[in-house]
């Protein structure tokens, strides 16, 4: 079931990866590639390891002292594990989005601004400005927010704290943005929202969701991945696995008859 | 590790009463088109017109099938072999009431055709309405077992329906040059031998629905049992 190809046509290819938690397995030998222009969701029951995975991809598993990688994930050809690889700059590459929104309780345009102004990626508040703007622009929040800039960005609504998240993870200009259940704290209007926007951002971005909504995945994603026990159990073309998945387990979970 | 079963059990149910409703109007349906050819050889005209008037019992019935499998979509949206087989029960209630209709039509005939004539051709309508019966009786029940070899078979059983028409076609035919005056009734006749003939066809329709919801993929075009010469179409 796993993607085999040439390594480095991928945004990101993970090869044979292994994750503990001290003794325990937590993933098992996953190979899957992720692209530029495509939403990846990956489902799975509660504990298959879905949001394990996606936080090996940009090592945040490191902040777990018991967690442990095996195999190999590369973003452009790059073993993102190899020693030399700057963890921060990596983050900046590979950004993330939480299951709760979680601004910094700063001011809105802090928020957007505190990324590119670690990664010295303005030379002057001008140039800044420029960024957040762009930034809340592309994360659909600019028009709600234009006016009211230095409020705390914990002041607003929670469809619009996770546009501000979205804002915040794309003012650094990344490459892959990660989102581990984004929309899961939302009301369906905000749903909505969120997913417009990835559905927007898709063509700038390589990006990895993980979602409990079946209809959310079917919406928003063009390829779906199945994991169970650690394991991937199937990927391919979203309207293929959820039409017709070629294996039993996938069409016992999509299908509402697995345990 | 697969089971019927949902972990939502009145999903179940609601799957369970579109079958069913399926198989309600199947079995209708068959009896209509076995009716309408009993009419048909003892010229009568009481039969033939109750199954005028049951035709909209078969009618109401397809209505129901259609507000449950758009409620089941609306409401579980169902995914996989569920979404499949919501569909084609969508689609095979469509095709049930067309068959029906096919029955209706051969009943609406039937006070236009004198049986006590000397029409020999009649005696072979019944053996053909038998096969198609059968295919019709033979595709629901793949359908109520998803069973897609079923459904295979009996589209290969749709020639024997076809050559059927294509002798009649000719033995009409004849019959109509040699006996003129008995052109307008046996019109009838062919007309009667057509709707059998696409009794026929559905059947291989509902097959093919049947075989893309059992296994996701589309019968093989050797396996419909096509490429079928036909002559008088």
């Amino acid at each position: 079931m796993n993607v085999q190809s040439p390594i480095a046509q991928h945004k990101i290819s993970a090869r044979h990866v292994n994750v503990f938690y001290g003794d325990k397995q937590a993933i098992r030998d996953v190979s899957i590639d992720f692209d530029r222009d495509v939403v990846t969701a990956l489902i799975g029951p509660s504990g298959c390891g879905k949001s394990t995975f996606l936080r090996t991809l940009n090592r945040m598993n490191d902040t777990i002292p018991s967690a442990r990688v095996e195999g190999e994930i590369d973003l452009d050809g790059e073993d993102i594990y190899a020693p030399e690889m700057d963890v921060v700059q990596l983050r900046a590459r590979v950004g993330m989005v939480f299951q709760k929104p979680n601004p910094f309780p700063k001011s809105i345009f802090e928020n957007v601004a505190y990324g590119p102004r670690i990664h010295g990626l303005a030379s002057n508040h001008a140039q800044l400005a420029d960024i957040v703007e762009r930034s809340l622009k592309r994360a659909g929040l600019w028009d709600e927010v234009k006016d009211r800039l230095s409020d705390s960005g914990t002041a607003l609504s929670g469809g619009q704290q996770q546009r501000l998240c979205i804002a915040r993870a794309i003012a650094v200009d990344p490459e892959v943005i990660l989102m581990d259940e984004p929309c899961s704290a939302l009301d369906p209007i905000a749903t909505a929202k969120i997913e417009e926007l990835i559905h927007e951002l898709k063509g700038r971005y390589a990006i990895v969701i993980v979602t409990h909504n079946m209809q959310q995945a079917a919406r928003v994603s063009q390829r779906t991945a199945f994991f169970h026990l650690g394991a991937l159990v199937e990927s391919g073309s979203t309207s293929d696995i959820f039409t017709n998945p070629r294996q039993e387990r996938t069409k016992d979970y999509i299908t509402g008859r697995y345990g | 590790m697969t089971t019927y079963e949902h972990t939502i059990k009145v999903f179940d149910d609601e799957i369970g009463q579109l079958r069913g409703l399926i198989a309600q109007m199947g079995g209708l349906a068959e009896q209509a088109i076995d009716d309408a050819i009993e009419a048909l050889k003892h010229h009568d005209l009481e039969t033939a017109a109750e199954i005028v008037r049951n035709d909209k019992k078969i009618d109401q019935l397809e209505v129901q099938a259609e507000e449950l499998a758009v409620r089941i979509i609306a409401l579980r949206a169902p995914l996989a072999d569920d979404l499949r087989d919501v569909v084609a029960a969508l689609k095979i209630a469509g095709v049930i009431e067309r068959i029906a209709d096919y029955a209706k039509n051969i009943a609406k005939r039937t006070p236009l055709i004198d049986s006590h004539g000397q029409i020999e051709p009649l005696s072979v309508l019944p053996a053909m309405a038998t096969l198609a019966i059968e295919m019709v009786h033979d595709v629901l029940d793949a359908f109520a077992a998803r069973d897609p070899e079923a459904a295979q078979q009996v589209c290969a059983r749709d020639r024997a329906v076809d050559d059927f028409y294509n002798s009649l076609f000719r033995v009409l035919v004849t019959h109509m040059m040699e006996n003129p005056a008995t052109i307008g009734q046996v019109t009838h006749l062919l007309f009667i031998a057509k709707n059998l003939e696409r009794i026929g066809d559905h059947a291989t329709n509902i097959a093919e629905m049947v075989y893309f919801a059992a296994t996701g993929t589309h019968m093989a075009e050797r396996d419909r049992g096509a490429f079928v010469t036909r002559q008088g179409e």
